[in-house]
């Protein structure tokens, strides 16, 4: 939730805070008990291509559909800028008044989520594309693009009275309309293609030809949904030029988008979203190198390989006075490493006796539950868990026989002293929001019901999930073999 | 069964004949159970109660027509190698491709051919003149029904079953407007028609936002609402019994009359019912031109292609700004609005109109029209109409059937038997309709036709 | 009060035979999303199977003992008309599988035309009447108003109906929730392409999906026959419109959503009836469906749907 307080803010003088077009603010929406997007604040730079990541189920295109009208949001503010400056006045002054927008000549705000679809792309002027291409198939190119400048047409046609009469006025106006499209279908390379089927176009075409038509209806901002999906290596670069001239234009850009060639190429700012909330906001080269990105990745992706750098780090930060001259952390991290690689060493390496030491003089803890103290612990809502220096007699159970714990999150709960189901199971709503809060996904654990599994577990029964991990169909932190002699092994 | 290929050679051949007897034998037995309760067994009133009749032959009639049929059509069509069908419809596709324009020189002389109609029967068959000339007001009658409820169900892809309605407002409208007003056809056409327009959009606002057959089955509704009104509100339409006396129209002020002031006086002529009918024609047919006309320039227009792309997509229709509500309601209320003229024009033929004349199946055969012409074509409607309305009409003039079977047999209680058996026929051999290709609205190099496997059906697909 | 609970009872009995037709319009529109237009005209050509058989058995056969000859011509019934949904959509809808949406639409209703006057032709256009043959009642209550002695009465006729309702039902739904072949169709329902990868018969799921819809039909024409004791062949429009409104009302594609509409739909023409005028019930029950669409697009039971951005 305020897992972004955490990280060193990024210059605050960066385009996105001095000049924004689009701010979201606190935006949340919920689908009856899903919570989609969890009080999300971010900005659009002026002129910027601004990327939306994150891993699949993030939220990034339900933050879309809040932005663009199709979705009205649960709560929170959604405003669009034409004109220089953060116009703050203006948007507390319409927000306050209750109406929709404030248009003047230089400055107009407006208010999306108080705004139905169509009126976000006729007046605020933004435009999207869609992440499954929606194009009018039976329509030809020329057409989609014809259609995209209803507005200014329909003025042109006299609200079609003129136009069933034939005047000159709309001729003309048609005329530019299709100089417009032409114009659009020459940088989008589909201008042969111009009277042929929308829907005889080829996939890659068909992407462009959406961009063109969003073009078409002379935005000021451009919401982009995977734009890059499904392209190949050559049209991938393509569209990189198209969203460059896009940028020149002075239409700004916001795209989703997984192709991380096509983000960190091009975007001049990136928010990176996981299971709703945002972990990230800034430049490319800062967000690379975020660790919480790195985590959402990578880490929830169950990959053998994976460290535990976050909870390492605040585990240290609290040890480091206490055993300066033993060197923990050197040998923290070097008996991390071979735990991941062979299971067997892993609980006995885990227990280090510097952190036994350590343990004792950190008393006086504040929640004496557990032994391993973790910086900003505070900082969670709810309650960090009991957790041990090291496992029970008989070794640590294995936590990856728990549908959603794979060998990096049962590594991540090691750090946190956890190793057996009992543990698990004991766990009440503020230990399970601290630890999905912690490990940055919160509400996964209860969405995975890992207490039930982990009682069920402790108990000696089987799940089914366990079954297949026993049955070595899934992969596991140990091999069958070990982990049926192991305690943790078959009831 | 009929997927099984005779590949040749005597046993095959012997297969397949085998096989196309069993299967005419299963549609025979199928008929048999089918009609047990319908064919051979009739229950009449009697004196004491219900009583039966048998008629053993005509069942067994019917089971050995369709025994032999289906053994025919197995043999030269659905299990010959080379089906008799496939045969023709290279002959036709070979002739077709020869003339790649057919379709605008059919759309000419069609047209031509209906400029001079009246007098094309009036010198051709100057005994059924009348008959003939009615008749091509019935399908021109249509046929602008049809035009109407495109916009509506083949540009803006919204399927109404109850635009019966608005013909019944339409000529609801005039009846009452004369009954009431004294006001003539040519007075009371306009407002006829925008009465219509403004039912349509009290009736679709509501239920616009409704999706694909929800929509379908509200407009059924708001068109059985109508007519049960109509029906019912005694005092104000007169309920069954309908409004009779409807004024004719003028032609500026000179009516079809015979003697002194009427048309025929006027210009001289010898007077003659049939001017009337021409008359009524040439209203018809030019109304129905201005339907087209219209239609085909909003088709050009911001509106009408903002129609198609409601069809083809709401909801990118809404991320470019359009207004669909609006879209939607222009769309129903124009469809409407058409429908409002040729009722009016329906009521002032008549003379006499009903709900009776406003029924269910009257939407369900203009509705048919539109999709069996191929929806969205505007030839398509003339042709079916032509193929649907005067096709069944021309029964009536079959008199060799009552020498085969009879005098007692009457062609035109099968008159909508056969209608909706050719409704089934036609759908099956052609379910996107018989003109399928869209012409698009507007062109940069190329006019190319666009298949109608791209086009999309509108709501639900 | 008295009054009331007499319409209660007729809107209830009425609204068991509408919910009957209604489940084969939803059943129909649940698997292969379209309206089946001709479904109304199956429930007519059922009540004309029943009214024959009745006859052939009492007249010919000289049946005399009534529940006997009821099961039989319900049984005769069930079988004929079943036939007849097959054959409907054998010929007309099985073509268009996979076509696009209006192509089925059109043939139900070219479908719905055939057998109207398929009828008509056979059997002629004029009114059959059948005289009651389930007499006498149940009285549950007796009072006094301002017009007179008012008696509440449960007919026989109307237990039997409702009573039938109820057992079909429930034997309904234990049939989709617990067969092989409701599961089929269950699975039809979701994905009908997934369902055939996986090595469901879909053609014969959708046959005897229409088969079940045309014996219940038939079972709701058979009591149609004895309730009203007239029957046309224009029964079908009227009473299958108001089934598929019936069928949108309880939430398209739910059975017990289409039982429950069948009877808010026979309430509603009963009380309207009975309190307001009675030439005006089809404008109510069309107007409620109406309303309610427009406030409650799916239904009262129905699944809500989500748009897909």
């Amino acid at each position: 939730m305020n897992a972004a307080l955490k990280q060193p803010s990024a210059s605050i003088n960066d385009r996105w805070d001095a000049d924004p077009i689009l701010t979201v603010e606190h935006l949340t929406m919920r689908f009856g008990g899903l919570v989609a997007i969890d009080d999300l604040s971010f900005k659009v730079g002026r002129g910027d291509i601004t990327a939306l990541i994150g891993p699949n189920g993030a939220g990034k295109t339900t933050v879309f559909n809040c932005v663009t009208g199709f979705y009205k949001p649960t709560e929170g503010r959604i405003v669009m800028r034409h004109g220089l400056g953060g116009q703050q006045e203006a948007v507390d002054t319409v927000t306050a008044s209750g109406r929709r927008w404030h248009i003047s000549d230089d400055h107009s705000v407006f208010l999306l989520e108080r705004m139905p679809d169509f009126e976000i792309s006729k007046k605020a002027r933004v435009a999207r594309t869609f992440q499954n291409i929606r194009l009018f198939g039976g329509m030809t190119v020329l057409e989609n693009l014809l259609v995209a400048q209803h507005n200014p047409l329909m003025i042109a046609s006299g609200m079609t009275i003129g136009g069933v009469l034939g005047l000159p006025s709309y001729r003309k106006a048609e005329q530019e309309a299709i100089d417009k499209a032409v114009y659009w279908l020459e940088h989008t390379h589909l201008i042969d293609r111009a009277d042929d089927a929308a829907g005889d176009l080829p996939y890659g075409a068909q992407r462009r030809l959406e961009i063109a038509r969003a073009m078409c209806t002379g935005p000021h901002l451009l919401c982009l949904d995977e734009p890059a999906a499904g392209l190949n290596p050559r049209e991938s670069t393509e569209l990189n030029e198209l969203l460059q001239f896009i940028r020149e234009t002075g239409t700004s850009v916001l795209l989703i988008e997984h192709d991380m060639g096509v983000v960190m190429e091009i975007s001049d700012h990136i928010v990176v979203l996981d299971y709703g909330v945002k972990i990230s906001d800034g430049g490319a080269d800062f967000v690379k190198r975020d660790p919480r990105v790195i985590a959402a990745y990578l880490g929830v992706d169950d990959e053998e390989e994976i460290d535990v750098p976050e909870i390492k780090a605040d585990v240290e930060e609290i040890e480091k006075p206490a055993r300066k001259p033993r060197k923990a952390p050197a040998r923290a991290k070097a008996a991390a490493k071979p735990a991941a690689k062979s299971a067997p060493a892993r609980s006995a390496a885990k227990s280090t006796p510097a952190k036994k030491t350590a343990a004792k003089k950190a008393t006086a803890p504040k929640k004496p539950a557990s032994e391993i103290k973790i910086k900003d612990a505070d900082k969670h809502p709810g309650a960090q868990p009991a957790g041990t220096r090291k496992p029970a007699a008989g070794g640590a159970d294995n936590l990856t026989r728990i549908s959603g714990i794979g060998p990096a999150n049962e590594k991540k709960l090691n750090a946190l002293g956890i190793w057996h189901f009992s543990q698990i199971a004991a766990w009440k709503k503020a230990e399970v929001e601290w630890v999905g809060s912690y490990l940055s996904f919160a509400g996964r654990i209860e969405r995975e019901e890992w207490v039930k599994q982990a009682k069920a577990l402790a108990s000696g029964k089987q799940t089914e999930f366990s079954r297949r991990v026993d049955g070595g169909k899934v992969p596991s932190s140990r091999t069958s073999s070990r982990r049926t002699s192991g305690k943790g092994g078959k009831a | 069964m009929a997927a099984m290929q005779a590949n040749g050679g005597g046993a095959a051949k012997n297969n397949m004949f085998v096989d196309s007897l069993k299967d005419s034998a299963t549609a025979a037995f199928l008929v048999a159970v089918l009609g047990f309760f319908f064919l051979p067994l009739k229950t009449d009133i009697a004196s004491g109660g219900l009583a039966i009749t048998y008629r053993w032959p005509l069942w067994i009639s019917a089971i050995l027509i369709v025994f032999g049929g289906r053994l025919l059509l197995n043999l030269f069509v659905f299990k010959a190698k080379t089906p008799a069908t496939q045969i023709i419809g290279d002959k036709l596709a070979g002739s077709s491709a020869r003339l790649p324009g057919l379709g605008r020189y059919l759309g000419i002389a069609l047209f031509g051919f209906a400029v001079i109609l009246p007098f094309f029967f009036t010198t051709f068959f100057p005994g059924q003149q009348r008959q003939y000339i009615d008749l091509a007001i019935l399908i021109m009658t249509y046929i602008m029904l049809g035009w109407g409820l495109n916009i509506v169900v083949g540009l803006a892809g919204l399927l109404d079953l109850g635009y019966v309605a608005f013909y019944a407002v339409g000529a609801y409208s005039f009846a009452l407007l004369a009954e009431y007003f004294d006001l003539g056809f040519w007075m009371a056409l306009p407002l006829a028609g925008i009465l219509a327009a403004f039912w349509g959009i009290i009736l679709g606002f509501p239920v616009l936002r409704l999706r694909g057959d929800y929509l379908a089955i509200v407009t059924l509704a708001f068109g059985e609402i109508i007519r049960v009104v109509l029906l019912n509100w005694y005092e104000f339409t007169n309920g069954p019994d309908g409004i009779s006396g409807i004024p004719k129209p003028t032609l500026f002020g000179l009516e079809f009359t015979r003697g002194e002031g009427g048309f025929a006086d006027f210009f001289g002529l010898e007077y003659s019912t049939i001017h009337r009918f021409i008359f009524l024609y040439y209203i018809i047919f030019i109304l129905a031109l201005i339907t087209n006309f219209v239609t085909m320039r909003l088709r050009k227009l911001p509106v009408g292609r903002a129609w198609e792309a409601l069809r083809e997509d709401e909801i990118a229709c809404r991320s470019l700004g359009i207004n669909t509500t609006n879209t939607k309601l222009t769309a129903f209320a124009i469809g409407a609005m058409f429908g409002g003229f040729a009722g009016s024009f329906f009521a002032t033929r008549q003379g006499f109109i009903s709900p009776e004349s406003f029924t269910f199946l009257e939407s369900a055969i203009i509705l048919a029209i539109v999709v069996l012409g191929g929806l969205g074509s505007q030839i398509g409607v003339v042709i079916a109409s032509v193929v649907m309305i005067g096709g069944i009409e021309m029964l009536r003039n079959i008199g060799f059937l009552s020498q085969i079977f009879g005098p007692d047999f009457d062609p035109v209680q099968y008159r909508m038997l056969i209608f909706g058996l050719a409704m089934v026929g036609i759908m099956v051999w052609k379910p996107r309709g018989l003109i399928t290709t869209r012409v698009p609205s507007a062109v940069l190099k190329e006019r190319k036709k666009i298949g109608a496997d791209m086009v999309a059906q509108g709501e639900g697909h | 009060m008295e009054y009331f609970v007499q319409q209660l009872i007729n809107g209830l009995t009425l609204g068991s035979i509408y919910g009957l037709i209604a489940i084969g319009y939803t059943m129909v529109y649940g698997i292969i999303g379209m309206i089946n237009f001709a479904h109304g005209d199956i429930f007519m050509i059922g009540s004309f199977i029943a009214l024959t058989t009745f006859l052939i058995l009492t007249t010919v056969f000289g049946f005399v003992f009534l529940p006997v000859v009821l099961l039989i011509v319900l049984i005769v019934a069930m079988l004929f008309t079943s036939a007849w949904g097959w054959t409907v959509e054998r010929l007309a809808y099985r073509p268009l599988r996979g076509s696009f949406r209006l192509a089925p639409l059109i043939t139900a209703i070219g479908m719905s035309i055939v057998l109207q006057n398929f009828v008509q032709v056979s059997q002629g256009a004029r009114v059959k009447p059948l005289p009651p043959q389930i007499q006498g009642g149940v009285t549950i209550m007796e009072g006094v108003t301002e017009n007179g002695p008012i008696v509440v009465q449960l007919s026989y006729m109307q237990m039997i109906i409702i009573v039938t309702t109820l057992l079909l039902m429930v034997g309904f739904t234990l049939l989709i929730a617990r067969t092989p072949l409701g599961r089929a169709q269950r699975a039809c329902e979701q994905d009908r392409k997934m369902a055939a990868l996986l090595g469901v018969n879909v053609d014969r799921t959708i046959s005897l999906t229409f088969v079940m819809g045309a014996a219940l039909a038939s079972v709701a024409g058979l009591m149609f026959l004895l309730l009203y004791g007239v029957i046309d062949f224009y029964i079908g429009f009227l009473a299958g419109v108001k089934a598929f409104t019936a069928a949108v009302l309880g939430g398209i594609g739910s059975l017990p959503g289409a039982m429950l509409g069948g009877l808010a739909i026979g309430l509603i023409e009963v009380f309207w009836s009975g309190y307001f005028t009675v030439e005006y019930k089809d404008v109510a029950a069309f107007s409620i469906l109406a309303i309610v669409l427009i406030f409650l697009p799916s239904g009262l039971l129905g699944k809500p749907e989500v748009e897909k951005v």
